[in-house]
């Protein structure tokens, strides 16, 4: 009788235990939501997002250059890694279980894997030691690198989802088998696979390390791809470097603005993927 | 017998042959990605490499004016904070795995994966910021003084608490590679067949001794492997450890001393440097970080997929 | 006609080889006027395991040839061979000879041959991101072929296969919207779009109600005069009411074949009186 009592002591006391580190867990998430909303929220301005950053002493100015840099280098690193990743994802899917399939598959696993900062230190040596020189591209070209095994992998599992009796459908009418891939398989699996570009694109548009020494950072507006350009993560980083407690609060508010796009894309990703799941049911 | 597997691909069209090779080609460049990052970064590290030899990696001196470089206290200021990250974060990653695993209701499941997805979403910046505004002073004004009045004797708990340091990264790293290591147990956990839980139920276990007796033991190489491909995240996580070690290039005892990482060292010192050696160790450096995450990562994926059958899927998340 | 087991092991030439043709053991049968599609000594494999073992077998032009046969004997991938989908799966091939008219189907592109040779599967699989209308339209449209007169293509499909009346009005739902047995005729409409000569249909008829299936045995009556078709079934009184011929195939080859009611009231073959009396499992 009293082992038994003790018995269902442990297994209460256990069950308690995987509860509160559950709640534990959630501690640093709502620790940092409410320092963006409570520190970041009060920095918030139109000015914010079109200006540029003011030298110190001077009130006001805004985060806008990187704002532009962020897009500029994301959007330039998406046109970079989508075809690239859409395709080898292709021949993935569509590869059954040959070798070469295997390692791929593998190759790209370890890809995004990979430290970003070595990924930085990759471009460096690769394309500014070459160039002379910081650059826009050679920051996007670093953000694609992050991307492309992200895509490639995302896309492959989702195509493996579309059941294979469309894309029989698909052959046995006759289309030819690169137009059933096309306007079969990928049409199908395409709310799915857009989720995973998306995701990319957030994680990417967050990614610091990587462009310290191929973006550089500016303050100033620049939209030529051969010169140092801002990023709003790298712009966070010397906000948050400096001694003044104005350029801290902007610091804040920056951070709120991305964590906001990003999160954004996490959640309308999660709700794309339900819906079509919703939708790819009979 | 004919030789050739598919002896009829020739009457293929030429559209469905060049789509084909396109679509083979994009797979192709991933691994030639993968060797030319190998490739170039060895390249880069070789100069260093052959000036110094083994030193590079032994050698307790990092110093650029001087051009002496040994790396060792950066080798040193990683695997400490990424172990002491493990150890912080493993047991409450496995709490979470077996509570959403096995004992959530339903009504909790969504909302708590949303939530740890959420916190591996959060961008590596933003919890440096939050490391160096909310962390740092935490540590430094109630956690370190506490620490340090009850177990100052220890000696990871002496020394001057300036907030800035080894204990300050670790917990952030904890933070960070945490949702990693709870999806990917979980998944490992839901792997375990139905039927093992059932059997143990009938004889009478309770739902604890379930998942202690029945589940856990056969899930562990797939958590053990959770918890490599959670290091591997750890030892190249740069911004947050960048902001709040206080990048001193010491080997101290003390977990409240200042340190750096290889990584934080390559955030300092890569933008700056232009003499030829000095670049290379700093190569030297990415290459070591690249291949041991590789090697992790290699070992890391094998023993997920031991337990869980399908390929080990990495939650995204902050780097 | 009795199976035709290959009395010499001569060289066997790969299906699809242009080049010239070894000499087989026994002159390729030439199509014979009344045959619109042939095959002669067709092997298939899935790896190493062979499940067809040389079925050499003519489909009568337009009129229906029923194939019976104990589960895992090779219906489905003898079908599958006569419109070149077989090979689609990993690992699987085919040799011998498939004609259709005088072409050696393995000798051209298969996209051809499939165009000429429809194929509605067991389960109804009508695209779910197209609507009915746009379902139809598929095999032209996701070809980037706008037909000319696209609603009358459209119409005329659905027609034939008498869905015309029950969704007239919302051709704009998607396909998927229809029930089980509307949906096979969808998909028995959308393969007619593209103007095919032959049909083939793997047991059609295995995921729907009687009264769906009366209604596409009644469809399959209706265009026996205008195609040639090849029907997969297990239900023995099915083959009995739509088929002009019935072949009986076991274990990868073709044991009978003949005018259906000759071959269920008269089989030669012992095993095939066999399987109609139930005698095997
Ligand atoms: N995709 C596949 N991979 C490997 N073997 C297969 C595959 N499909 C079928 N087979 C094998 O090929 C043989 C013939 O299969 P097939 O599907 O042609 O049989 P069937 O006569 O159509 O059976 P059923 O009446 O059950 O549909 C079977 O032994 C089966 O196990
Ligand atoms: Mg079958």
């Amino acid at each position: 009788m009293s082992l038994f009592r003790h018995r269902r002591l442990v297994d209460r006391l256990g069950r308690g235990l995987c509860g509160l580190a559950t709640l534990l867990a959630l501690v640093p998430l709502v620790s940092v939501l409410v320092w963006l909303v409570s520190h970041g929220a009060r920095g918030l301005s139109f000015a914010l997002f079109t200006e540029l950053p003011k030298p110190f002493g001077e009130v006001g100015g805004g985060v806008g250059q990187a704002l532009l840099g962020t897009g500029i280098m994301v959007g330039v690193a998406l046109l970079l890694s989508m075809p690239l990743g859409i395709l080898a994802g292709i021949a993935l899917a569509e590869g059954g279980k040959s070798r070469f399939v295997q390692i791929v598959r593998f190759v790209a696993d370890v890809l995004a894997g990979a430290p970003s900062i070595a990924v930085g230190v990759f471009v460096y040596t690769a394309v500014v030691m070459p160039m002379h020189g910081f650059s826009a591209f050679a920051g996007a070209l670093a953000l694609a690198v992050l991307m492309l095994p992200t895509i490639t992998r995302s896309t492959e599992e989702l195509l493996r989802l579309v059941p294979i009796h469309l894309r029989e459908a698909g052959l046995a009418l006759g289309l030819p088998a690169w137009r059933v891939t096309l306007s079969v398989t990928l049409k199908s699996a395409l709310p799915g696979v857009a989720t995973g570009i998306m995701l990319a694109v957030a994680r990417a548009a967050g990614e610091t390390a990587p462009l310290l020494f191929t973006a550089f950072g500016s303050q100033y507006w620049a939209w030529n791809l051969s010169e140092p350009m801002a990023a709003l993560p790298l712009q966070i980083f010397t906000l948050a470097s400096s001694p003044f407690e104005a350029w801290h609060q902007q610091a804040w508010a920056a951070a709120l603005v991305l964590v906001t796009l990003v999160l954004l894309a996490n959640l309308g990703a999660r709700f794309v993927t339900r819906r079509a799941r919703g939708g790819m049911a009979l | 017998m004919a030789a050739s597997l598919n002896p009829t691909a020739s009457t293929h069209s030429v559209a469905d042959r060049w789509f084909r090779g396109l679509t083979v080609a994009a797979a192709a460049f991933l691994v030639l990605l993968l060797l030319a990052i190998l490739l170039q970064l060895g390249r880069a590290a070789l100069g260093a490499l052959q000036v110094f030899g083994p030193v590079l990696l032994t050698g307790r001196t990092w110093d650029p004016a001087g051009a002496t470089f040994g790396i060792l206290p950066f080798v040193y200021g990683t695997v400490l904070t990424s172990l002491l990250a493990l150890l912080i974060a493993a047991p409450v990653a496995l709490g979470v795995a077996v509570y959403l695993a096995e004992l959530a209701p339903e009504g909790a499941k969504a909302p708590v994966t949303v939530a740890v997805e959420l916190l591996a979403a959060v961008p590596s910046i933003v919890y440096g910021l939050w490391g160096v505004f909310v962390l740092v002073p935490w540590l430094r004004d109630t956690v370190q003084p506490q620490l340090q009045t009850w177990l100052g004797f220890l000696p990871v708990f002496s020394g001057a608490s300036i907030g800035f340091g080894v204990l300050a990264a670790s917990l952030v790293l904890a933070v960070m590679i945490l949702p990693t290591l709870a999806a990917i147990s979980r998944d490992v956990l839901l792997a375990i067949p139905r039927a093992q839980r059932e059997a143990a139920l009938a004889l009478g276990a309770t739902r604890f001794e379930m998942i202690r007796d029945a589940v856990l033991p056969q899930a562990l190489p797939g958590i053990v492997g959770a918890m490599m491909l959670g290091l591997g995240r750890a030892l190249g996580e740069t911004m947050a450890v960048t902001m709040v070690i206080g990048n001193r290039a010491d080997i101290s005892l003390s977990w409240f001393a200042p340190a750096q990482t290889m990584a934080s060292l390559l955030a300092n010192e890569y933008a700056e440097a232009t003499e030829e050696l000095h670049l290379g160790a700093l190569a030297f450096v990415g290459l070591s970080l690249f291949a041991v995450t590789l090697l992790l990562n290699l070992g890391a994926r094998g023993l997920v997929r031991r337990v869980a059958g399908s390929a080990a899927r990495s939650p995204g998340g902050a780097r | 006609m009795m199976e035709l087991e290959p009395a010499i092991a001569g060289p066997v030439r790969p299906i699809g080889s242009r080049s010239t043709p070894a000499p087989l053991p026994f002159p390729p049968e030439r199509p014979r006027s009344s045959a619109k599609m042939s095959t002669d000594d067709l092997r298939a494999w899935f790896g190493t395991q062979e499940v067809l073992k040389g079925v050499t077998l003519a489909l009568a032009e337009r009129q229906v040839t029923a194939i019976i046969g104990p589960s895992g004997c090779g219906k489905s991938t003898f079908l599958r061979c006569l419109n070149r989908m077989h090979e689609t799966v990993p690992g699987a091939r085919a040799q011998g000879r498939v004609w259709l008219g005088e072409q050696d189907i393995y000798t051209v592109d298969p996209v051809v041959t499939r165009r000429r040779v429809g194929m509605v599967f067991q389960k109804p699989t009508p695209f779910p991101f197209l609507s009915i209308r746009d379902n139809v339209l598929a095999g032209l449209t996701l070809n980037r072929e706008r037909p000319k007169h696209a609603h009358a293509v459209v119409e005329q499909a659905l027609q034939q296969v008498g869905l015309w009346d029950e969704v007239k009005d919302r051709l704009d739902r998607p396909g998927t919207s229809l029930s089980g047995g509307q949906q096979q005729r969808l998909c028995i409409a959308r393969a007619l779009a593209v103007a095919p000569e032959v049909l083939l249909m793997d047991e059609p008829c295995s995921a729907l109600d009687p009264i769906a299936t009366a209604r596409i045995e009644e469809l399959i009556h209706e265009l026996a005069g205008r195609y040639t078709m090849v029907i997969v079934t297990h239900n023995m009184q099915q083959a009995a009411r739509v088929a002009h011929v019935t072949a009986f195939f076991y274990m990868g080859q073709l044991v009978e074949s003949g005018a259906t009611e000759q071959l269920f009231t008269n089989p030669k073959d012992p095993r095939t009186e066999d399987y109609l009396t139930g005698r095997f499992g």
